[in-house]
């Protein structure tokens, strides 16, 4: 009974010699110790809990609308007005080139993409900070707060995709200027590389901001920035021989807008080894982010 | 029966202080140093003190830094905590604030993890969340029912099974498609626990939710805990400041203190144990600062004297400092009954006023010019709410009352069958 308090396993084995045969054949179904190793990823966790990051993706879609006029058509009046004003800031004052392509069509397929990349970074990097209340009071793997945000940001994307898609056809069947073509099969493999990107860096912020809460400040900031050193507002055409043309180019943001816009519109540039950096870069963000991720999350709780 | 947590040595290291607060550069240093095995240049030299008196809540700290392994600013909030539940047991967790009960819990839980030792768990393990903890506030009862579920482990098919019972149970029928946050209170807190207790989690961790909601719930929740446990053969843990509900529901109990095991048995004697306890150490208490938050701080308590006859007059004296500028909001003085029910709460305020502290200490003084109670040990307590705190802090001090002498009526009754107050009365001839 409870009254017969064990020391150590030592002691309970020298108590009563029997124990240890029992305790042998007794299985577990959890053992909870210090964390000793880095790589101790608990990916298994994350899959027997997916019901529940369904769950969250749900509740991030409804929860949003609730109490909105429009409901989901913020996210098609939100690249609209972004695209018009790239269109007249980049396009008509600043005269930048859009690769021959109607201004609107060159903007909003960037924007598309990149406000899928933005949101699910600035979103993801908020976890520890504004999920400590539950994650001080019960257990579920914290990776399924980001990972259900990536999923709901494509929610999002899927609409504005939709969208451009509406533009794209209205321009295609009104010129000859727009080429879509077999590169359009990419399009699942851009969104996963932009999704464990944007994963990736959002919980590498993530699990150093509970730490250094000033990464919070600048993570908003650098992706604003960030988006000046990729594509959008003008093609890598471009960028000739630049001071920053290196920082562009190894920007794993580049080849991912550069091919959506080659696939849809038949501008731009596609270079399937550009787009393989861009995986491996890709893979070994998420990787360092999920390492770091659950390093943080077993002691996060105690340094808030 | 079988065991199915069995908790081996585990010891829990906690940094006190503000953490995080050192730039990317001290770290760094810090950690250059500790390369080439120097010492931490950024540690505070002669502060020691300074952090003893700050962080007060963590009673006893000094016996347990004395462990070894630690730094200035840390402490063991467990140590070598060790135990076995059975199966179908409905354990009871004691102690007072600090003594680690939370701690220990949020390990079983894996909200956080062990420093050293190892917990062996049979069986799925869901904690009973705080009020409306993973509820949100837009969507609607029937929402976050499936919601908090989810988050407690249960697949989406459990869930709707279970969905009328959970329903029922928290009594909310009318209100299931309204978004919960319309709900009172107390509808939030029947919710949150009818889920928990429908999960059918092997083990159930129950912390002291039974603070809120109406007798008539708590009776229900109770209830249900026994039931959970006697008919389905479920394990509970059932962490309770309230003594009288440890005695109706538990034949065990675990009893911390200063994060060690202080006793471990039958319900009786170890509450009798804790009680002694608290009657030779809430003199200590009066001299201890506790701090509230990072800035505010309880610099003093007392109350004189702390031995009267019933329906004598008792004095109080409160003493909150803080650094920085606070507005302390609610100030209520709380009086407990040995067994931890609340016996009377006193609202400090001046006509609802908050205190404003500025950078400086703040004496509030009064009297109870009354204290009508039936003879026992009472805990005089304060519930201190600020912008960044709120809490029961519940044994500051102890108040032993004693019968009055005069004017007995004839035989008079034990004092366990006469409630809590002397009432004055008078018999019409």
């Amino acid at each position: 009974m409870v009254e017969r308090l064990v020391r150590s396993p030592k002691r309970l084995r020298s108590l009563n010699p029997t124990i240890e045969s029992q305790s042998a054949a007794e299985q577990w179904d959890l053992i909870i110790r210090p964390k000793t190793s880095w790589f101790d990823l608990h990916l298994g966790d994350l899959w027997r809990y997916r019901d529940l990051t369904a769950m969250f993706v749900w509740r991030d879609f409804v929860a949003q609308y609730k109490q909105t006029i429009l409901g989901p058509l913020w996210h098609i009046i939100q690249p609209l007005f972004t695209t018009l004003i790239f269109t007249v800031v980049f396009g008509k004052m600043a005269k930048l080139s859009t690769d021959g392509l109607p201004p609107v069509l060159f903007y909003l397929g960037g924007v598309t993409c990149w406000s899928y990349f933005a949101d699910c970074v600035n979103r993801t990097s908020l976890t520890f900070i504004n999920n400590a209340g539950i994650f001080g009071k019960v257990y579920f793997p914290r990776l399924s707060i980001p990972v259900s945000l990536v999923i709901s940001g494509m929610i999002k994307f899927g609409i504005q995709f939709a969208l451009f898609l509406a533009f794209a056809v209205f321009y295609w069947a009104q010129s000859a200027r727009v080429h879509p073509n077999a590169a359009i099969a990419l399009t699942p493999l851009l969104l996963l590389l932009m999704a464990g990107l944007s994963l990736g860096a959002g919980i590498i912020v993530s699990a150093l901001s509970t730490r250094y809460r000033d990464l919070q400040q600048l993570v908003k900031f650098g992706v604003q920035l960030m988006m000046f050193a990729t594509p959008v507002v003008y093609p890598l055409s471009m960028i000739g021989g630049g001071s920053f043309r290196w920082l562009i180019l190894a920007n794993p943001m580049t080849p991912i807008v550069e091919t959506f816009r080659y696939a849809y519109l038949g501008s731009g540039t596609f270079d399937a080894a550009y787009l393989c950096y861009s995986a491996g870069f890709t893979a070994a963000v998420l990787l360092l982010g999920i390492v770091l991720f659950n390093h943080v999350e077993r002691t996060f709780i105690d340094t808030v | 029966m079988s065991t199915v947590i069995q908790v081996d040595d585990v010891w829990k290291k906690y940094r006190l202080g503000v953490i995080g607060t050192g730039t990317l550069r001290h770290d760094f240093e810090r950690w250059w140093h500790r390369v080439r095995g120097k010492p931490d240049p950024h540690a505070k030299v002669g502060e020691k003190g300074k952090i003893e008196s700050e962080k007060g809540k963590v009673e006893g700290s000094e016996n347990r830094a004395s462990d070894g392994e630690l730094a200035d600013d840390e402490v063991w909030a467990l140590c070598g905590v060790s135990f076995e539940v059975k199966q179908g047991e409905i354990l009871g967790i004691i102690g007072r604030n600090g003594a680690g009960k939370s701690t220990l819990l949020k390990i079983l839980s894996r909200v956080t993890s062990p420093t050293k030792g190892e917990v062996r768990v049979k069986g799925r393990i869901a904690s009973l969340l705080e009020v409306g903890t993973g509820f949100h506030p837009e969507l609607t009862g029937r929402e976050n029912i499936f919601l908090n579920g989810a988050i407690l482990g249960m697949t989406k098919p459990e869930i709707r099974s279970k969905l009328d019972e959970i329903v029922a149970f928290a009594g909310i029928e009318t209100y299931i498609d309204t978004p919960v946050k319309r709900y009172s209170s107390g509808m939030y807190v029947r919710l949150a626990f009818a889920v928990a207790a429908h999960l059918e989690p092997e083990i159930l961790i129950v912390d002291e939710v039974l603070a809120v909601g109406d007798a008539e719930f708590q009776k229900k929740c109770l209830g249900k805990m026994e039931s959970i446990s006697h008919q389905h053969g479920r394990t509970v843990l059932f962490v309770s400041h309230n003594m009288a509900a440890i005695q109706a529901l538990c034949r065990h109990i675990i009893y911390l203190d200063d994060g060690r095991v202080r006793g471990i048995g039958s319900v009786d004697a170890q509450i009798n144990l804790f009680l002694e306890d608290i009657r030779s150490k809430s003199r200590e208490f009066e001299t201890r600062a506790v701090s509230l938050g990072t800035s505010l701080e309880l610099q003093h308590f007392a109350v004189s004297p702390t031995c009267v006859r019933s329906g004598e007059p008792i004095d109080f004296e409160i003493e909150l400092y803080s650094s920085t500028s606070a507005s302390v909001t609610d100030l209520v003085l709380l009086i407990y009954s040995a067994y931890g029910t609340r016996v009377s709460a006193m609202d400090l305020r001046n006509h609802g006023q908050p205190y404003q502290i500025r950078a400086e200490s703040r004496v509030v003084r009064g009297r109870i010019q009354s204290l009508p109670l039936v003879e026992g040990d009472y805990q005089i307590g304060l519930y201190i709410k600020s912008e960044e705190y709120h809490d029961n802090l519940m044994d500051l001090a102890t108040v032993r009352v004693q019968s009055r002498a005069s004017q007995q009526r004839s035989a008079q009754y034990a004092a366990i069958h006469r409630g809590f107050l002397n009432l004055e009365y008078v018999i019409e001839k």
